[in-house]
């Protein structure tokens, strides 16, 4: 099977819709000839040129807001978002124009964009283009977010949200460009809404998304060494959220472990531990573990930011802890 | 619910070809719509004043002969977005009044069945794009509806309307640089009515005309006499042309005022009394119809005619949705947040 990057996988999703569907159409900032800040474009703008590959100007809540309108148009606008730091810029536009339409206008409209962003720490790029907002728009009822972290899923998942009839935040992390991956040359989808479980095991569930996913997987290693078998579930997909797979795996191992990028205030974990209290209280048989972001805008110096941002080790503490082996 | 009867589909005034002169039944329509907005809106400030009205209704009183005069100007191929004063663009692009009236109650058989009510009215099956609840958040959905006329390789344009508050929104600036830079076929129709909630337009405007920042945007920047449905539907119609020939947007700043507070509780203490006589005295409709009887085209009875005409219809209008129309089931408040999910017990599931 071919490996390739999760920057390709995610070119190779938008060639390939924009080749099956004439109204998918890119745009954004350095989308065109840049290809993408982060390359995730490069290439499509040779092929598809500059009308359906279309670079703006420095003018986020247009670019959110154009995707909207175009969408109830009959379009199906991939526009980009530089990074999710930016999104403050489109937020009414996102949140109250995309999110709300179909519903304001009693389900007589529908909103099928897709709005690519990526966020996250680990280049010491600091506060204004390292955060982790997801929390924000799955507090937002209209839109869905999508948060992959592998080429597969990625590749798989960008297809899906393009297809789909929501308004889709998609956010990519920028640690995870070069990270590569087996990927089919063959067309495949991946459903919204379900979660993958990387690795199985009976004693602690973590459960995480975008890079603390690979984080995840790492403090299981180290765990195993202990003899705790941790399962590693990656969410994928916040909303809609794959909720049944966590509540199955925390019936099996009865202690919880999520991590997440985003500040500890407010997390999303904490909206998955309400759920899983809500519907496994019983089978808990430890209090919930969340593993977060410092509440500090993220700082430049790589050893604050290391500091700042969830570790493996913090994980591994973490599990280590809801079996009662601080 | 009872069944609800087949509601006959109201036609926007046909526009006479493009250059001939409008036919005298082309300008009864336009009388006629808009003696309906205000007898429409003069209907919803006593239903807000009798609290049959719920919510939120800023009526567009005064500003008539904008959206009927811009609306006139299009066909049934474009596009329009509207504010939260935008009952007037509604009712001028032939959305059915007992409709409306329904939506305006949070009634099933509205519009929107009740979900958006006043400020958020629309008719997208119809190119009514909506309206919106926060000032300038139509123009880059204007935008964007300008941008896939575009790429569909299609002639129709976009209207859009917002007020002199929402020119000084970011919002704008975005949308009018890159519309500008596109040559997007959108038409930006400022409705200057010298307020914005409560502080004039001349205390938050760096500068008197909308219009001049057209400049700043590579488009024409058109002012126009907001009161004058014939002037305004001229600006349009050059506008209109310009964009179907791919030229690219206008900005078009109707000089026009609001009759009524910003809403009902509003006691317009910021506004002199003579500032609104002078407004009044150049009403839209008294104005058309002097000219109308003074050209021929109508006698004064046959005016008074179509009144009785319209009164009637607002009457069944007020009927329809006060009296005949069920609220929604409140077991429905979930239905359409997505298409093809929905709230669960655990969470989002699929339909």
């Amino acid at each position: 099977m071919p490996v390739i990057t999760y920057r390709e996988a995610i070119r190779d999703a938008l060639a390939e819709e924009m080749r099956r569907d004439p109204r998918v159409f890119v745009m954004g900032e350095d989308v065109a000839i840049y290809g993408g800040a982060y390359q995730a474009t490069k290439g499509l703008w040779e092929e598809f040129g500059e009308s359906r590959v279309r670079d703006t100007a420095i003018s986020e809540e247009v670019i959110a807001g154009a995707a909207t309108g175009a969408a109830m148009c009959g379009m199906r606008p991939v526009a980009e978002i530089m990074y999710v730091d930016f999104m403050t810029l489109a937020m009414d536009q996102f949140v109250n124009q995309a999110a709300k339409n179909r519903y304001m206008f009693g389900g007589k409209t529908t909103v099928p964009m897709v709005l690519r962003t990526e966020g996250g720490a680990g280049r010491c790029i600091a506060a204004h283009h390292s955060q982790s907002l997801e929390a924000w728009f799955v507090h937002s009822p209209g839109v869905f977010v999508v948060m992959p972290s592998t080429p597969y899923d990625v590749k798989g998942l960008l297809k899906t949200s393009i297809r789909d009839d929501n308004p889709v935040l998609f956010i990519e992390h920028k640690m995870l460009y070069g990270e590569k991956g087996e990927v089919p040359a063959e067309e495949y989808l991946i459903p919204l809404g379900e979660a993958a479980v990387r690795r199985q095991g009976a004693d602690v569930t973590i459960a995480s998304y975008s890079r603390m996913a690979f984080r995840a997987n790492e403090a299981a290693d180290l765990l195993a060494k202990e003899g705790i078998e941790a399962e590693v579930i990656d969410l994928r997909c916040l909303q809609p959220l794959d909720i049944d797979a966590v509540l199955e795996s925390v019936k099996k191992t009865g202690r919880l472990v999520l991590a997440s990028e985003g500040y500890k205030n407010v997390n999303f974990v904490c909206e998955v531990a309400m759920r899983v209290q809500e519907h496994a209280f019983d089978w808990l048989d430890a209090p919930i573990e969340r593993v977060c972001a410092a509440n500090c805008p993220v700082p430049m110096s790589p050893v604050l930011e290391d500091e700042a941002i969830p570790s493996t080790e913090k994980i591994v503490q973490a599990a280590r802890r809801t079996l009662g082996k601080a | 619910m009872g069944k609800v009867k087949e509601v006959k589909k109201r036609k926007r005034p046909k526009p006479p070809p493009s250059g001939g002169k409008p036919s005298k039944e082309f300008k009864i329509g336009l009388l006629r719509r808009m003696m309906e907005i205000r007898a429409f809106e003069d209907k919803v400030f006593e239903l807000l004043a009798r609290d049959i009205l719920k919510g939120a209704s800023h009526v567009y009183a005064g500003q008539e002969a904008v959206a009927v005069g811009a609306c006139s100007a299009i066909s049934q191929k474009d596009y329009i977005t509207s504010t939260h004063r935008g009952h007037g663009h509604s009712v001028a692009m032939g959305c059915d009044l007992k409709l409306m009236m329904a939506e305006l109650c949070g009634k099933a058989t509205g519009y929107c069945k009740g979900r958006g009510g006043s400020m958020h009215i629309a008719d997208v099956r119809n190119r009514n794009l909506g309206a919106t609840g926060i000032v300038g958040g139509n123009i880059p959905v204007a935008t964007g509806a300008g941008l896939a006329a575009q790429l569909k390789g299609e002639d129709s344009v976009v209207l859009c309307f917002f007020g002199d508050g929402a020119a000084n929104e970011g919002a704008f600036h975005e949308s009018l640089n890159m519309a500008g830079r596109w040559k997007l076929p959108v038409i930006y129709i400022c409705e200057n009515n010298l307020y914005g909630m409560s502080v004039a337009f001349e205390k938050a405007c760096a500068v008197s005309d909308i219009a001049g920042r057209a400049r700043g945007y590579a488009m024409p920047g058109v002012c126009v006499d907001g009161q004058r449905v014939l002037e305004v539907r001229q600006a349009v119609l050059e506008a209109v042309g310009r964009a179907r020939k791919g030229e690219g947007p206008t900005l078009i700043e109707a000089k026009t005022y609001r009759y009524r507070g910003h809403s009902r509780s509003d006691p317009r203490a910021y506004r002199t009394r003579e500032e609104e006589q002078y407004w009044h005295d150049r009403d839209p409709i008294k104005l058309f119809s002097e000219d109308l009887v003074k050209e021929g085209t109508m006698t004064l009875e046959e005016i008074t005619a179509v009144q009785a005409e319209v009164d009637a219809e607002i009457a069944e209008a007020e009927r329809f949705a006060v009296d005949e129309s069920p609220y929604p089931d409140p077991s429905e408040v979930m239905q359409d947040v997505y298409v093809g999910w929905i709230e669960g017990e655990r969470g989002l599931v699929r339909l």
